[in-house]
């Protein structure tokens, strides 16, 4: 699950991470009184909207309209923006940067800060990105905290606030089931105070159900896909015309991988999985058709021995209840 | 010999009494794995497929001397399954259950790890050794006694290889369904390292995808520790960038993850990499039983 910036904002907050004040809105005519003067932020679930021009400065009521009023409705890389958050400017002194993650190699979280922020962390150089790992079990220890205070270089009282915030963000990163939290930039202002200027959030899907709450939240997937999820289907749409079902995800990129060394383009990943129930099996079908593909490609592997005579009977009530089309 | 599982494991089903433990126990036991106990808490005392059920693992051990585990209880309830046969002193744990929050593997895997114990999964179709035993969904026919090895993050895809592996006279000393998680329990660099030190093993097969960079780092160990000859495929080279593709570990993000990237890592170690499923047990033929050294 992806998080907009504002409601990422109140997830850090309530964790005591230090968040600008901010307003959201979906119309122009909504905004009433914005923290001036301020940037008035897109907010759309992906990178770059900056360099899209999906951030602008407003000094007045009357400019913060106008302004949203350009950016809402806006397309930032494929999506729309429906909202923006209007952000008191911070008085920048300097931008550090800091996340964490999971480390799959090491199966551990993977903390990550530098004093290089406000650009890609992949071009800070690799002898300025501190990176330590955090044992799960175990949690941050000080020692952890004294090293990252002595790789930033930044007085005392600057220093405790970013320790402060490292544990914040753990927290949160572990009770929220995070799979990423990234601050960038973690602003240092120049009055001496330290405040997330952006915040990313990303929770584990696998981690739904302890996190009801999250169910709601508008994720980058279309309507068709987002059917699906609600179906417990395993479904993408993708840019051909074949629509491809089978079961397991890897024989389902590897039936896409192999349509697509023969010339052919695949339009639908649907992934069927385990199951043998032929209810699931007609649901995943009726999304199928809906995504309109010219042909349809089933590829099963009738796995689980006698099982894939019981997926085909899905199959066949599908198509009595679909009225299959093909062309 | 084979690797992990052999005709000495005891094998205990936690989750027996569902709709998969039940069905899977009785494909385990016509593959003639010793399928000695069950557990599913509030359910001991009755049997499965003949199999006694107990309350607990540590009943499993202590009444029917189980060493190994096979967990195929729903996500939610995997973390205590693991931790619990983990501590019962279990030394083999095959968790199948897929879906498990990525921040349970994350307490899971470490902890069993300091206490010796080889986990293999979440989220995978288990293991496999041809003429001893089965701790996985995989179906039995599929497979044949011999000397390939195989380490695999994928399920039906791995089925579909295995099979025609078979067909083409490679029959398998082990096979490995690692998972399709972002964080295992046993990962490419430590399967290839069971397979390199296994006599039975001649040739290791490794079947990849889109997504962290487990493969980049077993081209890296083919290319520093391994003399069997190795033959891979990587899925997923159609598969668009920031989209999960099915499995939870199969995503390409920040450019990182590629098929492309995986591929040429292979390449490059001097493994030759397979166009489609099919091929590799083509590419298997042309192996002569010691790895073309690039270097």
């Amino acid at each position: 699950m992806k998080f907009l910036e504002h409601k990422a904002k109140e997830i850090f907050a309530r964790y005591g991470i230090p968040v600008p004040r901010g307003v959201l809105a979906s119309r122009p005519e909504d905004i009433v009184d914005p923290p001036l003067p301020c940037m008035v932020k897109a907010q759309v679930l992906v990178g770059g909207r900056g360099k899209a021009g999906g951030i602008k400065p407003a000094e007045s009521l009357d400019e913060a309209r106008r302004v949203a009023g350009e950016i809402l409705g806006m397309d930032i890389h494929g999506y729309t923006v429906k909202q923006v958050y209007l952000e008191e400017r911070l008085p920048i002194e300097k931008e550090l940067y800091f996340s964490l993650t999971i480390d799959r190699s090491a199966r551990e979280p993977l903390l990550m800060a530098t004093a290089m922020g406000g650009m890609e962390v992949e071009q800070v150089p690799r002898d300025q990105l501190f990176m330590e790992h955090v044992p799960a079990m175990i949690g941050i220890q000080p020692y952890l905290l004294r090293s990252l205070r002595a790789a930033l270089e930044l007085p005392k009282e600057t220093a405790d606030q970013v320790a402060a915030i490292a544990r914040q963000a753990y927290d949160l990163f572990r009770k929220e089931d995070a799979e990423l939290v990234e601050i960038n930039p973690l602003v240092l202002t120049t009055d001496g105070k330290v405040i997330a200027g952006d915040a990313k959030l990303v929770v584990d899907d696998n981690a739904e159900y302890r996190h009801p709450d999250y169910a709601g939240l508008d994720q980058d997937r279309t309507p068709l896909e987002q059917e699906a999820h609600e179906k417990g289907i395993v479904f993408i749409q993708l840019d051909g015309d074949i629509g491809v079902i089978a079961n397991g995800a890897g024989l389902t990129m590897a039936t896409l991988d192999v349509l697509n060394l023969k010339g052919g383009k695949g339009g639908t990943f649907l992934d069927l999985g385990g199951t043998d129930d032929p209810e699931k099996v007609k649901q995943a079908f009726e999304i199928l058709i809906k995504a309109n593909p010219a042909v349809i490609l089933v590829n099963i592997f009738g796995g689980r021995d006698n099982r894939g005579g019981r997926r085909a009977c899905g199959q066949g009530e599908g198509g009595r209840h679909l009225k299959w089309r093909s062309s | 010999m084979a690797v992990l599982l052999t005709k000495r494991a005891r094998v205990v089903v936690q989750g027996i009494t569902g709709h998969q433990g039940q069905f899977n126990t009785e494909r385990m036991k016509a593959f003639g794995t010793k399928v000695v106990a069950g557990v599913t808490p509030g359910k001991g005392g009755t049997k499965v497929e003949s199999v006694p059920v107990f309350d607990s693992v540590r009943e499993a051990v202590r009444r029917r001397r189980a060493n190994a585990s096979i967990v195929f209880v729903p996500a939610p309830y995997a973390k205590d399954a693991a931790i619990e046969a983990i501590e019962a002193g279990l030394k083999l744990l095959v968790i199948i259950t897929e879906r498990i929050p990525f921040h349970d593997a994350l307490e899971v895997m470490p902890y069993a790890r300091s206490k010796g114990t080889v986990v293999i999964g979440p989220n995978c179709p288990g293991i496999a050794t041809p003429g001893q035993g089965k701790m996985g969904i995989m179906p039995n026919h599929i497979f044949k006694e011999g000397d390939a090895g195989v380490i695999s993050r994928s399920g039906t895809l791995t089925y579909e290889i295995v099979n025609a592996m078979t067909q083409a006279g490679f029959g398998q000393s082990t096979c490995i369904g690692i998972g399709g998680d972002p964080i295992n329990g046993t990962n490419m660099v430590e399967a290839l390292a069971m397979f390199q030190k296994d006599r039975q093993t001649k040739r290791i097969v490794v079947v990849g995808e889109i997504g962290g960079t487990t493969e980049e780092e077993a081209a890296d160990f083919i290319k520093r520790k391994v003399t069997k000859p190795v033959v891979a495929y990587v899925a997923g080279r159609t598969a668009p960038p920031g989209k999960r593709m099915g499995h939870a570990g199969a995503i390409i993000q920040a450019g990182k993850g590629t098929a492309e990237s995986k591929m040429k890592a292979f390449q490059d170690a001097g493994v030759p990499v397979a166009q489609y499923p099919s091929e590799v047990a083509t590419l298997l033929a042309a192996t002569d039983g010691t790895r073309a050294n690039v270097q």
